[in-house]
């Protein structure tokens, strides 16, 4: 099987690459789930080209008609605004030989021109028209246009996309996950968040679903980066200890969590997440007590969240991943610094902090990079076959949200994650 | 001589260094940082010096959008002690590293009298993950420092530095 022989929409649905069943237990998942070719083929259409997937933020489109080029996995999608302001998701295909209609990374357009012979579209995927129209009988004959994400959902400025036509809304598939998204943008003084910095693009030769499970993997920290943790004096580390107070949450759908929200409230600091203080960044303390009276207190000592969406959105406080599959052993990361509107003064720290920890060269992503590729290498060896993924479910609880908490160093994001991939992958696939 | 050599502050004499001699430390620097002589890398950098790797955009600005490597002095600093704490994973065992420095370039002086100096480079990298082909373009500040070329900032234009690329944990 090739890519292109994978339909982009539900309705096409074929029966399963591998008995799931089998290879996803309560506590241990097989190797082959990162190796396998046909597995890989499998998630793009259960998974990617199904389920809400993260596409882009409302802000690199501020401006009607401003455009810029984002994914599905290996799908190039452009991210439009048209005239009247309305979101749209494009297929990267002229209607035409299916030729690339967009070769800029963003811009400001009405239309897109495809360069071989000529059709325009608009930017709301409407075609506009074509050369020479004789040939088909005269203008406006032909029923065509670019291809769609037929789904877009937005919520606080984040923009999804679903491939499947129909399926939960973006607001049930986010569920728990939502009152992350809420956290970070009330950190704003003007409650919204901008992504304005442009995107490191790294490379990882390893399965998606690696990075996904490390992402609140907080049992790695201490080892990963013991490195940059005692050199830099940095309290990180701490946060991952075995005597954290720290928890881990599954937040359902697939999503999880590492809540540091009980050490920084024992430390109670306003700003100490960040490891600064209000007298640094006065401007922004004095906006954010303006916005928020009392419970500016509070805010400003919890602090960011650290949460992964489902599948592939992760926002590491003031950082924010996506995570494109491009086979089964490749993955591309996508990073910026999360801006908040009206916080200049936190922006420029918040972005030089960011710069030295991510991407190709970051002081903790190199190094988790590493593990992503020794890892990959590693799953193919024949045996022990499986991953163990047990870590505290011994010790696990069910808070008053009734959602599963374990300790911070625990296992309890991964195992919520397996638990929603092999629904979908099994019961829950797409008819 | 660029325009901006006549911006020269009063008090500073702008450097003046032979073609050679700045051959001469710009293959010495490469050495180093090939050979991860990390300490001898970093006695390299003036007290002011500024390491940059742009991302996307050759001229990005710096202090608003995303750079691969922006490290002021004390950030230099900290990566060099990182490498050194020998857990630095990324680099445990070392990337096997030979760059070749050509189309050395002297392009006048800067704003602060430093020479700035320019060349291309082609690098292999080798590690157990894959051989990697880095290439690019540096821009050098040098100046003398108690008898001896130091420098002050180094760009990196790496010419896929708007696409994916792999880890870059080692010294570019």
């Amino acid at each position: 099987m090739t890519l292109t022989d994978i339909p982009t929409s539900s309705s096409g649905a074929r029966g399963p690459a591998a008995p799931y069943d089998e290879l996803i237990e309560a506590q241990r998942v097989h190797g082959s789930l990162y190796t396998s070719p046909a597995i890989f083929a499998d998630e793009l259409e259960q998974i990617w080209y199904r389920t809400w997937v993260y596409v882009g933020h409302v802000s690199e489109i501020a401006e009607p008609n401003d455009y810029v080029r984002k994914n599905i996995g290996p799908q190039d999608v452009i991210m439009t605004r048209s005239a009247d302001g309305e979101v749209h998701l494009l297929l990267n295909r002229c209607a035409h030989r299916g030729n690339l209609v967009c070769e800029a990374d963003a811009g400001n357009s009405s239309s897109f021109r495809c360069p071989y012979h000529g059709w325009t579209y608009r930017n709301t995927g409407d075609m506009l028209g074509y050369p020479f129209h004789g040939g088909y009988g005269g203008r406006g004959k032909l029923d065509l246009g670019l291809g769609r994400v037929p789904r877009v959902g937005i919520y606080q400025g984040f923009v999804f996309g679903s491939f499947a036509p129909d399926g939960p809304t973006l607001e049930e598939h986010l569920g728990e996950a939502k009152g992350e998204i809420d956290r970070l943008v009330r950190l704003s003084p003007e409650g919204e968040v901008e992504i304005t910095a442009g995107f490191l693009k790294h490379k990882a030769r390893a399965n998606w679903k690696l990075l996904a499970e490390n992402e609140t993997d907080g049992y790695h920290p201490q080892f990963v980066h013991a490195s940059i943790f005692s050199v830099a004096q940095s309290g990180i580390g701490a946060l991952y200890g075995e005597k954290s107070t720290a928890v881990t949450r599954a937040l359902g759908n697939g999503h999880s969590e590492n809540d540091l929200r009980p050490e920084f409230r024992r430390i109670g600091a306003p700003l100490g997440w960040f490891g600064t203080t209000e007298e640094k960044v006065p401007e922004y303390s004095a906006a954010m007590r303006a916005r928020y009276g009392d419970a500016a207190e509070e805010i400003l000592i919890e602090g960011a969240p650290h949460v992964m969406i489902f599948p592939n959105l992760f926002i590491a406080e003031i950082q924010m991943f996506t995570i494109q599959p491009l086979a089964a052993n490749l993955t591309v990361q996508h990073v910026t610094a999360v801006q908040f509107k009206g916080a200049p003064e936190m922006n420029k720290r918040m972005l030089q902090q960011c710069i030295g920890s991510v991407g190709p060269a970051g002081m903790l992503l190199a190094d988790d990079t590493e593990m992503y590729e020794r890892n990959q290498a590693g799953v193919a060896e024949l045996r022990p076959e499986w991953l163990d993924v047990r870590r505290g479910v011994h010790r696990e609880e069910i808070d008053e949200r009734g959602l599963t908490v374990g300790g911070a160093t625990d296992e309890t994001g991964m195992r919520g994650f397996w638990k929603h991939y092999k629904h979908l992958m099994t019961e829950g696939r797409a008819q | 001589m660029t325009a901006a050599a006549t911006a020269i502050p009063t008090d500073a004499e702008p450097t003046q260094l032979d073609v050679r001699d700045v051959e001469q430390f710009l293959y010495r620097e490469a050495r180093f940082a090939d050979e991860h002589r990390y300490d001898d890398w970093e006695a390299l950098w003036t007290q002011d010096g500024l390491y940059w790797v742009p991302a996307n955009d050759d001229d990005a600005d710096r202090m608003a959008k995303m750079s691969i490597i922006h490290d002021n002095r004390s950030r230099i600093a900290t990566r060099i002690r990182q490498f050194q704490t020998g857990r630095r994973h990324s680099q445990v065992p070392h990337s096997r590293l030979r760059r070749v420095v050509s189309n050395v370039e002297i392009l006048g002086n800067a704003e602060n009298g430093d020479l700035e100096v320019g060349a291309n480079f082609v690098l292999v990298e080798s590690r157990e993950r894959s051989n990697e082909l880095w290439a690019g373009r540096y821009t050098y500040r040098l100046r003398v420092v108690d008898g001896a070329i130091a420098m002050s900032y180094k760009k990196v234009a790496l010419v896929d530095n708007a696409r994916a690329i792999a880890t870059l944990s080692f010294l570019i």
